[in-house]
């Protein structure tokens, strides 16, 4: 099969369905039929191109010159294609689940919502393939508009400043981006990304990498929720929960990681990270990241809030394993992505379950749950201790890499900071567990039963693949060797 | 053959029509806006087979007037970037000639002949200050251009002959700044022929004479484009004109002076020697900068849409000019591209809001609600489409010739004018998105308190004349977007001496 084509199909797919969704909506099963249709579609192109990926090769696809010599480039290399998997995967879970949550939360505008969301899942398919830094800044503007519709979406004083602040924080970081890239390209004459960075031949002074890095990660670093530019993220859990389930999960925070990591391995490289000391910028903010987000996380009442610190954390595991430019770090870091997608749209689809079956918010109200919503607390049991790093879930996986990558570095520091983090992750996840199941509930929960099938069929099938990835991290869809693949051709370029 | 006339037959045709529309008034007044639009047409007909002729590779076409050479005759120069400019003005103005129908039964009743008489005029003005080769004779399309403005500019709101004649004292002042600077220049070259001048130039350039010509003229020019702190006339006079004046006058009439400024900084002086005297590329750059940041902050201030407006065109003619004050190519790039993107977007803007004008009676910000979106759909999916290219959002026109100035900056290593760039961007994205949240988020006051639905309340969108013009502009900005490789192109081939 001819995969030239592949990429941009998988971009437009869901692009296309927008004009459906639009003309049915006064027919909500129809409308949702396109949501679930273009995901699936999207879904199965994108596993096209998983052998392909495997062998270490690269499908390009130049469109056109958008302007000279600077052509909208898509490439599906392995790293994109393993970003791709995560996010046109879970996006059909989320489209279910969705259905199952707007509906039972009778919320109005669904068909914006759901067109709102196909353009998202374009232009992040698009950021995973961008070929070059100029494709990329377009898509990533893009997935900022059309996410700003879904953080508003409640329309109440609270989503209006939430998103205010969404449009703030990620319209400067939209400048910034264009600033370093625009320096880039007048640098290096090239925007296109190439393991191992495009730097190599350029003389740079120390003030420039390093200022030229900093603009970067203003760049790339506000979606990626790194500290201090992080506060947007727990204030859009105003959002819906589906969401904030993929897109503050998933889509919109990992393709923040997922620049970081294109931005150090691709961009700049791993022996220009180190010879003006870049990397360990990166590690310090990465690591005051995890410890401050974690303990944030045990102040939060919300359930939804504290999830959102805990995200916060989660992705700066992926940027301090960018961050320790060794090929076991790296393969741990983007392991990570799809382990924290995983177990974390998990927890964010029980706390939408939650809200939606027994409109509780708080995780003080909490009390005895599980006993009317075994299911889903069963899942979220699952995601949180995933999520603190345990066997046999996936998120014991990609630690583990982490952890082999910071010895491999022989640092200390990092693999303190891994530890007193799983530490807190118990700390913040336990309690909730232990409201869930030993205290008893009150009598309004007398009557409640399970959410409806929409929402925890999703959950429980996500709650299973982060164990059986966990297991299993080869099945299906290769993500160790994909990850493991993608390290070796980012350092064998040295 | 036609296409060695088209230099002269652009103006001459907006000259025709701005004595046969009064005289044919005078049959059939009502018809005098088919008239006005038939000239634009044929003029942007000509503009277009001229720009395609360039690009399908014909050389400069130099007309002489009266076949007298220069430079003791007059001559009229095409050549890709008057080309260009000249088909961006025309289209833009045949848009909004053609948009203008009901807006003038509603605001300019009874005078609908004098007036298209005038705006024919004025693009008389505009043309033949783009196309002359000529100093002395750039002034005289300066005035009559000026002085259609001005009439333009008085129809309008009770307020708007104020604003005219304010326009007017100060505009004259610009005029003859320019005109004293032209006269130094031919005191010491004894000639007023552009390219003529420009060879001779070099040597004479530390002549003191030279230096305050080149002062007056930046001054003068700088008048007429309101170029920071010489801005003063414009928010007036744009808000309180008629939507029609604003529309014609906003996108194109700022965009012609600062071409003129590029002509002279660029192509007169040129980039080698004009530094030399004096350090003025700084001073217009750093001028242009606070003029960027200036205008957006006002901007964020105003509570009426049309000043609003008027505002970010003090704050965008200030890219144009900030690209020309680099000097580099991408400066140029980013300026040239610029006339074009933001003539698209003001007029789009325009447009909108004369749209609403129409409809609602007023322009008032804060009276926008979540209703305006279900009256208007389509004028609010153009206003949308303007806005998010204001703020530069890819892949909309707006973000490219954001994207060269930016390169243009970093090529000079001019920190401060990126940031400028950058915040400015920010700034347009706060005041257009407060208008964008109002039109698609805030509950009408007509909702129904209980039942959250809005008492009777259907589409209500403009005519098709207004509409499509509207929506075909507000298209153009994200076709010229996707195609701007095409366009840069072209322009790269019209960079001047010494780029």
């Amino acid at each position: 099969m001819e995969l030239t084509f592949v990429p941009l199909y998988a971009v437009l797919v869901s692009l296309a369905a927008v004009p459906f969704i639009l003309l049915s909506s006064g027919k909500p099963n129809l409308r949702e039929f396109w949501t679930i249709l273009a995901g699936v579609v999207k879904f199965l192109l994108v596993l096209t191109l998983i052998p392909a990926a495997l062998e270490g090769r690269t499908i390009e696809l130049t469109l056109f010159e958008i302007a000279p010599n600077l052509p909208i480039e898509l490439r599906a290399d392995p790293f994109g294609v393993y970003f791709a998997i995560v996010a046109s995967g879970l996006w059909i879970f989320t489209s279910f689940y969705s259905i199952g949550y707007m509906r039972g939360h009778k919320e109005k505008k669904q068909t914006r919502y759901f067109a709102s969301f196909a353009i998202c899942l374009s232009s992040t398919i698009g950021i995973a393939f961008s070929g070059n830094l100029l494709t990329f800044l377009i898509f990533y503007e893009m997935l900022t508009i059309a996410t700003y519709p879904l953080v508003i979406h409640s329309e109440n004083k609270e989503a209006i400043r939430a998103g205010r602040k969404y449009l703030a924080y990620t319209l400067t970081a939209g400048l910034l981006l264009i600033a370093a890239v625009g320096i880039t390209y007048s640098l290096t004459g090239t925007l296109s990304f190439q393991p191992g960075g495009i730097f190599g031949d350029v003389e740079l002074s120390n003030t420039m990498a390093v200022s030229l890095f900093l603009l970067y990660l203003g760049g790339v670093g506000v979606k990626a929720g790194i500290m201090p530019i992080h506060s947007w993220l727990p204030s859009a859990m105003a959002a819906p929960t589906p969401v904030s389930a993929l897109l503050h999960a998933v889509a919109v925070v990992k393709s923040g990681v997922f620049g970081i990591i294109r931005v150090v391995h691709y961009v700049f490289g791993p022996e220009v990270m180190g010879n003006f000391g870049l990397n360990d910028i990166l590690m310090v903010i990465a690591g005051v990241t995890i410890i401050v987000a974690s303990l944030l996380a045990f102040a939060q009442d919300n359930l939804k809030r504290r999830l959102a610190y805990s995200t916060v954390g989660h992705l700066s595991y992926i940027v301090l394993g960018a961050a320790m430019v060794t090929p076991l770090g790296l393969t741990g870091s983007i392991m990570h992505i799809s382990a924290h997608a995983t177990m974390k749209i998990t927890l964010f689809f029980c706390a939408g379950a939650i809200m939606v079956n027994l409109h509780k918010k708080n995780i003080s109200d909490l009390n005895g749950i599980a006993t009317v919503m075994p299911w889903t607390m069963g899942a979220f049991v699952i995601g949180s201790m995933g999520l603190a790093g345990l066997p046999p879930i996936n998120g014991f996986v990609s630690k583990w890499f982490l952890g082999a990558g910071v010895l491999e570095g022989d640092m200390m520091l990092p693999l303190i900071i891994l530890i007193i983090s799983g530490l807190l992750n118990v700390g913040y996840f336990f309690p909730i567990i232990h409201r869930a199941y030993f205290k008893k509930g009150g009598k309004e929960l007398e009557g409640h039963t399970e959410a409806s099938p929409f929402m925890v069929v999703p959950i429980v099938i996500t709650a299973t693949a982060s164990v059986i990835f966990g297991l299993f991290p080869d099945l299906f869809f290769h993500f160790f060797e994909l990850a493991s693949g993608i390290a070796e051709t980012v350092f064998n370029t040295l | 053959m036609i296409g060695s006339d088209i230099p002269a037959l652009i103006p001459i045709t907006f000259l025709a029509f701005a004595v046969l529309i009064p005289l044919l008034g005078l049959w059939k007044r009502h018809l005098s806006y088919y008239w006005a639009v038939l000239g634009a047409t044929i003029a942007t007909g000509f503009s277009a087979l001229g720009f395609y002729n360039y690009i399908s590779g014909s050389e400069t076409i130099r007309y002489f007037f009266g076949g007298w050479e220069p430079p003791v005759g007059i001559e009229f120069v095409y050549d890709g970037l008057s080309g260009f400019i000249v088909l961006v003005i025309n289209t833009i103005a045949l848009f909004v000639l053609i948009h203008s129908r009901l807006i003038g039964k509603r605001e300019f009743p009874g005078k609908v002949t004098g007036y298209y008489s005038v705006a024919m005029l004025l693009m008389l003005g505009f043309n033949g200050m783009v196309l002359t080769g000529d100093l002395f004779n750039l002034y005289v399309f300066l005035e009559i251009s000026s002085l259609a403005s001005y009439a333009l500019i008085g129809i309008g709101e009770k307020r708007a002959p104020y604003a005219a004649f304010r326009y007017l004292i100060i505009g004259t002042v610009g005029g003859s700044l320019y005109l004293l600077g032209v006269g130094f220049l031919y005191t010491v070259t004894g000639t007023l022929n552009i390219i003529d001048m420009a060879a001779m130039l070099p040597e004479v350039i530390g002549n003191s004479a030279i230096i305050t010509a080149l002062a007056l003229m930046v001054a003068g020019i700088g008048i007429k484009a309101a170029l920071f702190p010489l801005h003063g006339w414009l928010p007036d006079s744009y808000s309180y004109a008629s939507s029609t004046s604003s529309a014609l006058i906003a996108p194109i009439g700022t965009k012609v002076a600062a071409y003129v400024l590029l002509r002279v900084v660029l192509y007169l002086f040129g980039v080698d020697i004009i530094d030399s005297a004096i350090p003025i590329t700084d001073i217009i750059g750093i001028l242009a900068g606070i003029g960027i940041l200036y205008g957006s902050v006002m901007a964020i201030a105003q509570s009426d849409l049309k000043r609003m407006l008027a505002y970010s065109s003090v704050s965008q003619i200030g890219y144009i000019i900030m690209g020309i004050s680099l000097a580099n190519p991408f400066g140029f790039i980013g300026a040239v591209l610029h006339v074009l993107n933001h003539a698209l977007m003001k007029a789009c803007l325009f447009l909108v809001s004369g749209n609403l004008r129409l409809k609602e009676g007023h322009t008032d910000i804060t009276k926008f609600d979540d209703s305006y979106r279900k009256k208007y759909p389509w004028t609010m999916v153009a206003f949308t489409t303007a806005a998010l290219s204001m703020v530069g959002l890819p892949p909309l026109a707006g973000f490219f010739s954001k994207w060269y100035l930016a390169l243009g900056t970093i090529e000079n290593s001019n920190w401060l004018l990126l940031s400028v760039i950058l915040i400015s961007s920010l700034l347009n994205a706060v005041y257009f998105f407060r208008i964008l949240e109002k039109v698609y988020l805030r509950d009408p006051e007509s909702t129904d308190e209980k039942t959250g639905i809005i008492s009777s309340l259907t589409t209500n969108e403009v005519k098709p004349s207004m509409l499509w013009t509207t929506s075909i502009i507000a298209f153009g900005i994200l076709a010229v977007g996707l195609l701007n490789a095409f366009i840069v192109s072209a322009i790269v081939t019209m960079f001047p001496a010494g780029l």
